[in-house]
């Protein structure tokens, strides 16, 4: 091979800059106008923004299936839905609020956010990227249409056997949730492995691991939860669609088989999902206390070491959801312990924020408001878990409100405030313009408030003894008060997030005012302008410390040298960030689509026939292979060999 | 304000491509290595969780699987490492000759594993049908299939991709280094199930 310095080709640099390498940049970076640009696009903010939307409306979907269900329960003996009906609803609320609403959300935010703060131009696999938004979105609509189809699944988010088996689910309702699962798993497995080649390899010069954004550190650790834990529900999904297709007997105990081998299956996916989508918030938290307190997060390391035993504990708990099956004394033991543990690392980040803002100057804006709202309602979540760990209690307490009550107050305190306050608090940066200040404080006490009267009486229904899942509850065993206050503060809560979503609106037909850093934070999404440009950085940034920005204030130390005629990456090393290649990325493409498409009739014929997975796997790979056949550069490549 | 930029180094002699974990493609693959590792950790787990709900593996009056099909398969599997290294070694050294005759020896490699893994079937002594044994060494074997028959496809597809004018680009040498470490983990995943499948219902 000919040896060239590639040095006539063009780079950013002192002859390079301004106006002119922004021009050049968005001619290589950019979508342009146009339905085959958007569909082709591999660029990690309008696929983020998809995400983000899509979830949004999923978000809305099992919103209202709560609030029929709330109006069901706030009386006694309503009539308004049948128990049949009833079995659908709590199934798809659970079910497009775990798997289509917070865990992508989650991601999306990462998507977007994570090449943003490391300071790199692009998510690494931007085409698994595109991919695993279209099969995500698949996976959705297949579970929506068939509830609209009255063919939704009707045995609870974890599907339980053998009510969900072929004996006592006959149709197809199990199949279409079984299914939904492996679109969805298919699409946060895609998503952690970009992160995680993302955060490893394509972080600024500088940014050592003791360096990086506690968003991104989180970001880190759950992707290794999800690539560890989500393989699980996939091949459990997998057993029992082939139990219920195929006549194989994992779990049926008349051919020795065992219902208890999906519950380990299922929790040992399905409780490490909770800290994946609580461990996002955790970041959000740390990022709006920095922002909002003008100090960075007191006690870094302690913070880092926190994220990361949470997600080594979550994978030693999941019996916990069993203790009603009856276990070995050890067992019960073990478990209890293991529970009552994750209290600690939780307790650590909670008295890191506190400090935080007990040392810095804490200004009380909407995302500060969200981030105190969260405290609050977290630390009751996470007391009634220790309540929960408890067995004796657990035994008393299973399957009743007081459980509904403690995941809520986990869920939408650990998580959906955190994720709002990190809406408001990143609103700028994705769209340009700032959320109404007045209306975020109205809209953070409605939905505080709201949710307060609507979960904190569950408490007291669960010790009266209601149990989950059932679609009423007689008159006269003293329910009656606290449902009537669970259903308004139900439709406070939803009036809040009516709220929320108005005032986004809002601020988006008025003018872009924001500016690249609004709320003058530290960090390297706050160093290019708002929206980004599609290349995200014109230079590459160089990083010395936790808060670039704040440390930086008269100029941004940059590298030079990346092309600009084509897409190009500067990888560095995974523990000390030092430039070490310049790697190509990925040109936008229809084929993650095509692909999607192939994969989605696979999966989907798979619902009814075996042969699917035979016949479905040509067009699949045909697809696959056409994806990753080399297009050949624009121009080639010289550069020293 | 975006703070004015201040040049303080320049990447343009970087190289653009390296070999293992220098390489981006490296750490995208090592993710689906934990990823189908942790799929194949919980059907391990899954299979000796089912034992504990039999008197005896395999339950009366089923015999074990026949061994000659799948120790042939473990044998080949094995011997396949001596040309899988050599073509790894010859991707590093971008001996574009050796990656392509390497690269044919692999393909021709995997049409005998392909039907020893037929017979492997049918010496299993046992139907998905018949019980929860059945189900999951039926489960375990066709598992590892698919995860062999995705790299057999990645090698294909790699052996004719280096007969084209694409071979010419020193990443595609990456990817063939990439293809030879998964193989690598086909095989080595291949030892567990194989006395998972064949000697634990000996013992």
């Amino acid at each position: 091979m000919s040896v060239m310095s590639g040095k006539e080709l063009p780079r950013d640099g002192r002859d390079l800059e301004g106006t002119e390498l922004h021009e050049r940049l968005e001619k290589t970076w950019g979508t342009p106008p146009g339905l085959w640009a958007w569909i082709s696009t591999v660029d990690h903010k309008r696929i983020s923004k998809r995400y983000i939307v899509t979830a949004l409306i999923f978000m809305l979907l099992g919103g209202i299936l709560s609030l029929v269900m709330r109006v069901q329960l706030a009386t006694p003996e309503s009539g308004l839905i049948t128990p049949d009906r009833y079995n659908q609803l709590f199934t798809m609320h659970g079910t497009t609020m775990m798997f289509l609403f917070a865990v992508p959300v989650m991601e999306a935010m990462a998507v977007f956010l994570v090449p943003l703060m490391i300071g790199t131009r692009a998510i690494s696999f931007p085409r698994l990227n595109a991919f695993s938004y279209w099969i995500y979105l698949a996976g959705g609509v297949l579970l929506w249409v068939a509830f609209i189809l009255n063919i939704g699944p009707d045995a609870g988010w974890f599907a339980y056997v053998p009510l969900s088996g072929p004996e006592y689910s006959p149709g197809k309702r199990t199949d279409i949730w079984a299914q939904m699962v492996t679109f969805t798993e298919v699409a946060a497995l895609a998503v952690s492995v970009e992160l995680v080649a993302t955060i490893l390899k394509q972080r600024a010069p500088g940014m050592t691991l003791s360096r990086m954004p506690l968003f991104v550190w989180v970001s880190l650790v759950t992707s290794f939860m999800v690539i560890f834990s989500m393989p699980s529900v996939a091949l459990t999904s997998g057993f029992l669609l082939s139990d219920r297709l195929v006549g194989t007997q994992f779990f049926n105990p008349y051919e020795h088989g065992d219902a208890l081998l999906w519950q380990h299956l299922f929790w040992f996916f399905g409780h490490p999902e909770v800290y994946i989508i609580f461990l996002p918030g955790v970041g959000f938290v740390s990022h709006i206390v920095e922002t909002f307190c003008r100090r960075s997060v007191l006690f870094y390391p302690a913070m880092v070491l926190a994220v990361v035993s949470i997600g080594l504990l979550a994978f030693g708990l999941w019996v916990h959801h069993m203790f009603a099956t009856g276990l070995p004394r050890l067992g019960y033991a073990f478990y209890t312990a293991a529970s009552m543990a994750v209290a600690i690392p939780s307790g650590v980040q909670v008295f890191c924020w506190i400090a935080t803002m007990w040392d810095g100057r804490p200004r009380f804006d909407t995302p500060l408001l969200y981030v105190v709202g969260f405290i609050f309602t977290f630390v009751i979540g996470g007391l009634t878990g220790v309540m929960l760990a408890s067995v004796p209690l657990d035994l008393q307490l299973h399957d009743t409100y007081f459980v509904v009550a403690h995941f809520h107050y986990v869920l939408i305190g650990g998580a959906v405030f955190p994720l709002l306050g990190a809406f408001t608090y990143w609103f700028p940066k994705f769209t340009g313009r700032m959320m109404s200040e007045r209306m975020g404080k109205w809209t953070f006490w409605t939905l505080f408030l709201g949710f307060q009267l609507a979960f904190a009486p569950m408490h007291w229904s669960g010790i009266l003894g209601m149990p989950r899942r059932v679609y009423t509850y007689p008159a006269g065993l003293g329910l009656e008060q606290t449902n009537m206050l669970s259903t308004v503060g139900a439709f406070a809560f939803a009036a809040g997030l009516f709220m929320f979503l108005e005032n986004a609106a809002v601020s988006l037909r008025r003018r872009a005012n924001a500016g690249s850093n609004p709320w003058d934070a530290s960090g390297l999404e706050w160093a290019v302008s708002s929206p980004p440009a599609s290349y995200n950085f014109a230079h590459i940034p160089v990083v010395s410390s936790r808060t670039p920005l704040w440390d930086n204030r008269d100029h941004l130390p940059v590298m030079t040298g990346l092309r600009v005629d084509d897409r190009e990456l500067l990888i560095t090393t995974v523990m000390e960030a030092k430039p070490d290649l310049r790697e190509p990325s990925p040109v936008p493409t229809a084929w993650p689509l095509i692909a999607a498409i192939a994969t989605t009739a696979m999966f989907i014929a798979s619902i009814f026939t075996p042969w699917a997975v035979v016949v479905g796997a040509v067009p699949t790979a045909a697809a696959l292979i056409a994806w990753f056949w080399p297009k050949g550069p624009e121009t080639p490549e010289p550069v020293i060999q | 304000m975006i703070p004015p930029p201040k040049f303080v180094g320049d990447l343009t002699d970087l190289p653009t491509h390296a070999f293992g974990h220098r390489s981006l493609t490296w750490w995208g693959v090592v993710a689906f290595f934990m990823i189908e590792g942790a799929a194949f950790a919980m059907a391990f787990a899954a299979y000796f969780f089912l034992i504990t709900g039999e008197q005896s593996w395999p339950p009366a009056p089923y015999r074990p699987p026949d061994l000659l099909a799948g120790t042939l398969f473990t044998l080949i599997m094995l011997a396949s490492e001596i040309p899988n290294t050599r073509l790894k070694r010859a991707a590093e050294k971008k001996d574009l000759r050796s990656v392509r005759i390497g690269l044919l020896i692999m393909t021709a490699v995997c049409i005998p594993l392909f039907v020893l893994r037929g017979f492997e079937f049918a010496s299993l002594n046992v139907w998905w049908t018949d019980n929860a044994y059945g189900s999951i060494m039926w489960a375990l074997l066709f598992l590892h299939l698919t995860h062999f028959a995705t790299d057999f496809v990645d090698t294909v597809v790699l052996a004719c991709l280096v007969n084209t004018r694409h071979a010419a680009e020193d990443r595609r040498m990456v990817d063939v280094a990439e293809n030879a470490m998964y193989w690598r983990f086909v095989w080595l995943l291949w030892l567990p199930i194989y006395f998972m499948l064949y000697w634990i219902p000996r013992l």
